[in-house]
């Protein structure tokens, strides 16, 4: 996102460089399962998860975007009312949401289990290949010849009469304006400035299996949200469903536990039975940060004008590109072109069902 | 619960389990082979009902009898899939393979995993009828399996004469000897080795053999390619300068049906860091090694690590690190005692008189600058995913630096063998194109499982109503 705001600031004219503590694009944004899917966004994000599936869709081969089409599954009849009643909801946000039958769906995706008892179907729905999010926007920011540091973690930042003055170990950038989208480690950062915010990382489980035989041809996710999957062209299938690792961003990368690893990969099983002589290749977590009503941070950070937030996007790997969009124009001044999100509101928790 | 676990059954780890079984503690000795010695004591298949006696089969024979009549636990044709430590430092292990049980913990681990083997990628590597130095010794060791019916032996180190010698010992035909390595090196290394004159004298026997069978010995050399069409058919040997690169008039062609190929061995070193411990680099032991203190001590409270694995010392030096680490867990765990402090000082000095031996050998296998030269532009450097050089160095020139960034952009290292057998030649071009030094360039993030594994393996049939639902997604 920070990347994708540059791109918009940089066109606007503005004089940009890009600061990442690590490699480009290899947070959460290079460490998801790649799923861009419709029915797992949050109702009152929905028009911006559509834009910004748009986005990816123009990126095409260069992000191994693929549109397969995507089922929900449930398994039992609690499952199935919330199926329901979720994608109804979601339906009405404008996603192209139906219902299908097990039977037809067992027609389009024989290897999937017999025991489903309800299916919703988004024709819209795919996936990129997360592993090239860092390579693609390097491209673009080379391209627009926008100055960009690896590998080069901020230790101060200076309030000054124009703006800020970043640190970091022999290097001082001086900078009228400054953004943070820094993903699980918003928090340290902007305590950099003396701004706190409340930023929980969830510390996302995905795993990826050897190549395999033809197990699925759509991206296939669960009524409850515990499971998403995806069979690559390459024939590797990718398996997330946010089961929760262990870390926290201030400490470097998160773990994996086979507390939650191991029930993930059964649901995964229970789900294609066939996945069970598949070998596991690599399992990793990524940190997806969030505030307690699980809506995204976009705005003007505390009561400063030239400081801004971007981050906490639920479904942020199909939003970001548009928000981040959204929020190059903010920062040059323009009226965007859908409401941003006040970082400054009072938070309520997050219902979840 | 156990007081420690070892993984690795090879000298090191075995005598870490004797050791710690020793002072009292409850021990889980758990190693993928089917029985103990490790690499270079490997046990014979079941199905070699008789061998000649060698010196390292009575070693092997001799640790695997200690182990068998010990009160150590064993878990053979078992793998390590995963490695936790929860917040109360109790070390969780996700296990695979014919064990009944998915999971074991302990109190303390004593990693033990020894080395593995780097071979430099070169024109034809990739071609059937080319083995690893290291992997043929296993078949020497395990099967009594020659490579094929006339070899070429090639390389850097003592195991380029180890294998020459194995093969010439098993029956086999050798049309061509290549050692990386000049005689003023080895010269050099004797030197430092003269303290174990009796090692010191096989090699010299091993390369007398040689002269003695005729078969050509060629110093200071490499090959620069290895051809065939869809088998090794003849490989081309070219003198080098020192640094290792080619000397490119002066090739000879020779005809073989097989190739053991090695530039050295390097510490196995996952399992250290999938369990957390800092790393740092070191080629005089290696490369990368996990940060110790002499007795084996990691960063990370109770994690140990011992043998090939925190460097390459060679086999003499290992069952000493093996008891140094034993100690260390012992007296972290139960306090120390004079007969802990007396056996930890004694096995201090004759693991100071072994090192030297195993220091100057791995020298003669710190790559040299100008192998990287003779990675042709369309040799697969990443076998598992088919990734050339030249799309690592594309890849590169875009402006990735790190093995993370290379590894998303080209898919290097994602397939099965983990990056295990590329993230060498991976950080050496890294190193060639960037500039950066070994320690700068980093590895990988690491990511269980240490192998793959299957569903099937670590998880059962799921009851679906006793799925841990953790709470739906916000709406």
């Amino acid at each position: 996102m920070g990347c994708g705001t540059a791109l918009r600031a940089s066109e606007g004219g503005m004089n940009t460089i890009i600061i990442d503590q690590s490699d480009m694009g290899q947070g959460a944004s290079g460490v998801n399962a790649g799923t861009l899917s419709m029915q797992i966004k949050r109702v009152k994000l929905m028009p911006y998860a559509i834009k910004g599936h748009d986005m990816w869709q123009k990126m095409g081969q260069e992000v191994d975007f693929h549109k397969t089409g995507g089922y929900t599954l449930a398994f039992n009849d609690r499952e199935a009312d919330l199926l329901h009643d979720r994608m109804t909801m979601k339906k009405e946000a404008g996603a192209n949401i139906s219902f299908v039958s097990p039977a037809i769906l067992q027609e389009k995706e024989p290897s999937l289990a017999q025991k489903i008892v309800a299916a919703s179907y988004c024709p819209d729905d795919g996936y990129a290949n997360s592993s090239l999010t860092g390579q693609y926007y390097r491209k673009r920011i080379t391209q627009l010849g926008i100055n960009y540091m690896e590998n080069t973690k901020i230790t101060q930042i200076n309030e000054t009469s124009t703006g800020y003055e970043i640190l970091s170990g022999e290097n001082r950038i001086q900078t009228k304006r400054i953004l943070f989208a820094c993903g699980g480690w918003l928090k340290e950062a902007v305590s950099l400035i003396g701004e706190d915010i409340p930023v929980n990382a969830r510390v996302n489980t995905v795993s990826v299996t050897e190549r395999a035989p033809r197990l699925m041809n759509s991206v296939i996710g669960h009524a409850t949200g515990l499971l998403t999957m995806k069979q690559k062209n390459n024939g590797t299938v990718l398996i997330g469903g946010g089961w929760q690792g262990i870390g926290k961003p201030s400490e470097g990368r998160g773990k994996v536990v086979m507390d939650s690893l191991i029930p993930n990969l059964q649901l995964a099983k229970f789900a294609a039975p066939k996945l069970a002589k598949v070998r596991i290749v690599r399992s990793w977590t990524g940190f997806e940060a969030n505030v307690p009503d699980f809506y995204p941070l976009a705005g003007k950070l505390g009561k400063r004008d030239n400081a801004f937030i971007l981050g906490c996007v639920r479904g942020g790997y199909t939003i970001g590109p548009y928000i981040s969009s959204l929020m190059g124009d903010y920062i040059l001044g323009k009226e965007p072109e859908m409401p941003l999100f006040d970082p400054s509101r009072k938070f309520e928790q997050g219902k979840l069902i | 619960m156990y007081d420690v676990i070892v993984i690795g059954a090879g000298p090191a780890g075995a005598n870490a389990a004797l050791t710690a079984e020793h002072y009292g503690l409850n021990v889980l000795l758990i190693d993928e082979g089917s029985d103990a010695g490790g690499q270079v004591w490997r046990v014979k298949s079941k199905s070699i009902l008789s061998a000649p006696v060698t010196e390292t089969s009575l070693k092997g024979d001799k640790l695997r009898q200690r182990v068998k009549s010990s009160e150590v636990d064993i878990l053979f044709e078992t793998r390590v899939w995963q490695i936790e430590q929860n917040e109360e430092h109790v070390w969780q292990l996700g296990l695979q393979g014919v064990c009944e049980r998915s999971s074991v913990s302990g109190k303390a681990l004593i990693i033990a995993t020894g080395a593995q083997e780097r071979v430099i990628p070169l024109n034809g590597w990739t071609l059937p009828g080319v083995y690893g130095l290291a992997g043929a010794t296993a078949l020497f060791k395990e099967h009594m399996i020659l490579p094929g019916k006339n070899t070429v032996v090639a390389g850097s180190g003592p195991l380029v004469f180890f294998v020459a010698s194995e093969i010439i010992r098993l029956g086999g035909t050798l049309s061509a000897v290549v050692t990386l390595n000049s005689r003023f090196e080895w010269l050099k290394a004797a030197a430092e080795m003269i303290s174990k004159p009796g090692l010191l004298w096989q090699g010299v026997k091993w390369v007398f053999k040689l002269h003695i069978k005729g078969i050509p010995l060629h110093w200071q050399s490499a090959l620069s390619s290895i051809n065939g069409n869809e088998y090794v058919q003849d490989v081309d040997i070219i003198k080098t300068t020192k640094y290792g690169y080619l000397k490119r008039k002066l090739n000879v062609l020779v005809e073989a049906d097989s190739v053991c190929l090695g530039h050295g061995l390097i510490p196995a070193i996952e399992a250290t860091r999938l369990a957390g411990a800092d790393h740092h680099y070191d080629e005089t032991l290696g490369g990368w090694v996990p940060t110790i203190d002499q007795c084996g001590r990691t960063t990370v409270k109770y994690l140990y690590a011992c043998g090939d694995n925190a460097g390459i010392l060679g086999v003499q030096a290992a069952p000493y690190r093996g008891e140094l680490s034993a100690i260390a867990a012992v007296e972290d765990l139960t306090g120390s005692t004079s007969e802990t402090i007396n056996h930890h000082n004694k096995a201090l000095k004759s693991l100071g008189e072994e090192a030297a031996f195993g220091i100057a050998a791995t020298a003669l296998t710190i790559p040299k600058n100008g192998l990287i030269e003779n990675i042709g532009k369309n040799v697969e450097v990443c076998r598992c995913e088919g990734i050339t050089r030249e799309e690592i160095e594309i890849e590169l020139i875009k402006g990735s630096v790190s093995p993370n960034s290379i590894k998303s952009g080209t898919r290097c290292g994602m397939g099965p063998c983990g990056g295990r057998f590329c993230s060498e030649s991976l950080a050496m071009i890294t190193e060639s194109i960037t500039n950066q030094s070994r320690e700068e360039i980093g590895l990988p993030t690491a990511r269980p499982p240490l192998r793959p594994v299957s569903m099937d393996e670590i998880s059962d049939e799921l009851d679906y109503d006793e799925l841990p639902i953790p709470g739906v997604s916000p709406l």
